[in-house]
């Protein structure tokens, strides 16, 4: 939710100047004032007549919030939502009050109630409003389909240069391990090109985990350590793609680039009822860390999460004793189920 | 090694990643025929490259910038302050940031992965060129140093400048202090307060004090214009506070 929340109000209100949106406004706004004209008329004849009178009144105020809705539409989408709701409500107010002392001027026998009529205004576009605002969740697996698309996690352009010039010191000195390590390498890009917007199973994330750590222990040798415990990971277990491996490369880069002794990363990925937990260690030294602001690929995570599980997975970091840790929860979930 | 004679250029590669190291290796093994050349030392961090330095007398040093313990930009500006400065051929996969400050200030890079013929062309270049300046490295920095050095008789004394209590500029040099000792580097105070702040606070025109350095203050109306002093921490110093710098204490209360 956050992620749409987020975007300002720009998704939940409407574009004003689409033509679909003016005239479905149109249209609702004059069934309620037909609604209006029936009730206070006595009869069929009377409420046509009645109809026309309160429509001579209700078009301009109608036309001119259409007008300048439209023309104020990005400063509106810019708010937040509650915002913009205020602003636009405080606009009709104010245009209906217009209307009223107009109306008085150019009829003064049929003066309509200020209160009354700013109500229902109020009450008209209130209607509306709520109504774009749900059209646009009933269309929104398709915007967030295309955030996820988005959010593609990117691997770090540091990584690719390093990895390929350990492989050429490879070729030399040891080609099948280049081999290798090329092999891991074209995996590990397949999956990052790859359309990874449904859930994969749990297993091929971890093994490109592993292709991944293999590509970082020729470069960073025994300064790198890893410790998996996996014996209660779920095999069948399907997740969103991408979520493991951004992490590793995150406790790569900050827990044991920057230490000339290293440290061990511990991933940790288990089952715990109907959840599914995935755990990484990684030592965080307080000398020597790199710069920060790669909290790209946590926020990334987190919100590609929100957009498959929306409030039943989390992410937590927690940094204590020169230790960083992330914990990972999302619903334990099955090709079958 | 080789059989060198004196005039070949002596070289050192840093690098923390073995693989790196041994492809520069390689290529500077190619490079041999068209311009001939010694590997003097292999370094895995910039402390381990100025140690190298101190014992051996090297003519280029192949600086990778991305290092543990100390970073080939913090090591570079340790370098270029020795009397006789090594050329610096700098080297990095890939730091958009370094790469941009090596840009405007006319420094040279390679990139990994390394091909010979630049290799070649950069040590070409080295051999022409002068070596980069102080003041570009300096420019180029985007993280304040870890070290202050002191050069002496060939040797590279470092201080930890989480060790230094105060900075103190006179005349011409400023009187680094810490628990220990007294040094004297040749940096203008003005710079360095730009470089480690907020972890110096000045306390006068001619003083910048540690904050972790700081046990208190004390009023003291004979010897400083504001009538407090600065206590430190270990030594139990006490360095009068100015006028317009009154309101650190304040601050600190």
């Amino acid at each position: 939710m956050a992620s749409i929340n987020q975007t300002g109000a720009g998704i939940r209100l409407p574009n004003f100047c689409n033509l679909g949106v003016m005239l479905r406004s149109l249209l609702v706004a004059n069934l309620f004032v037909l609604a209006a004209a029936l009730v206070r008329a006595p009869g069929l004849a009377a409420a046509w007549l009645e109809f026309q009178l309160l429509a001579a009144f209700c078009e301009p105020v109608l036309i001119v919030s259409l007008v300048a809705l439209c023309a104020a539409r990005r400063p509106l989408h810019r708010l937040s939502y509650v915002p913009a709701l205020a602003t636009i409500a405080a606009f009709e107010v104010a245009l209906t009050w217009a209307a009223v002392r107009v109306g008085a001027e150019i009829l003064p026998g049929r003066t309509l109630p200020f209160a009354h009529v700013a109500l229902l205004t109020l009450f008209v576009t209130g209607c509306l409003l709520f109504y774009f605002d749900l059209r646009a969740r009933a269309l929104s697996p398709a915007v967030a389909e295309a955030r996820i698309q988005a959010l593609q996690a990117r691997i770090r352009p540091h990584f690719l240069y390093n990895s390929i010039n350990a492989v050429l010191a490879l070729m030399r000195s040891d080609p099948p391990r280049a081999e290798r390590a090329l092999e891991d390498m074209a995996d590990l890009f397949r999956v990052l090109m790859a359309d990874n917007r449904s859930l994969t199973p749990i297993t091929q994330e971890v093994e490109l985990a592993r292709q991944y750590l293999a590509i970082e222990t020729i470069r960073l040798g025994e300064r790198l350590r890893v410790s998996w415990r996996t014996e209660t990971m779920p095999a069948d277990a399907l997740v969103p793609p991408m979520v493991l491996q951004p992490l590793v490369e995150n406790a790569v880069y900050h827990g044991i680039e920057p230490s000339p002794t290293g440290g061990e990363i511990a991933i940790d990925i288990s089952r715990a009822g109907g959840q599914l937990q995935m755990t990484l260690t990684n030592p965080y030294p307080a000398q020597n860390r790199h710069a920060p602001g790669n909290r790209m690929a946590i926020a990334n995570i987190r919100e590609r999460l929100q957009l498959h599980f929306d409030a039943e997975a989390s992410m937590t970091s927690a940094e204590s004793d020169g230790t960083y840790t992330v914990t990972i929860r999302m619903p334990y979930l099955t090709a079958n189920a | 090694m080789s059989l060198a004679t004196p005039e070949v250029p002596r070289i050192l590669i840093a690098d923390d990643e073995a693989p790196a190291r041994q492809r520069l290796r390689d290529l500077l093994d190619e490079c041999r025929e068209a311009f001939p050349l010694a590997i003097v030392d292999e370094a895995r961090n910039g402390r381990e490259a100025l140690g190298v330095l101190e014992r051996e007398k090297v003519d280029v040093v192949l600086l990778d910038i991305r290092m543990p313990e100390m970073d080939g930009m913090e090591a570079a500006r340790h370098i270029a302050g020795m009397a006789q400065p090594p050329a610096i051929i700098f080297t990095t996969a890939f730091d958009a940031y370094a790469i941009k400050a090596f840009e405007v200030n006319a420094i040279d890079y390679l990139l990994k992965p390394i091909r010979r013929e630049r290799l070649l062309a950069a040590l070409g270049k080295v051999r022409a060129g002068p070596a980069v300046s102080r003041q570009a490295l300096e420019a180029a920095a985007t993280a304040p140093r870890r070290h202050l050095s002191i050069h002496e008789r060939g040797r590279i004394h470092l201080v930890a400048v989480s060790e230094i209590l105060y900075l103190r500029a006179e005349l011409k040099y400023v009187t680094v202090r810490t628990a220990e000792r007294e040094f004297l580097v040749e940096e203008s105070l003005q710079h360095l307060e730009e470089e480690f702040e907020p972890a110096f606070v000045r306390i006068h025109r001619n003083c910048l004090v540690a904050r972790e350095a700081i046990a208190g203050f004390e009023r003291n109306s004979e010897e400083s214009e504001s009538g407090w002093a600065v206590v430190i921490r270990a030594t139990g110093e006490k360095l009068p506070v100015s006028r317009r710098q009154h309101h650190v204490v304040k601050q600190f209360k």
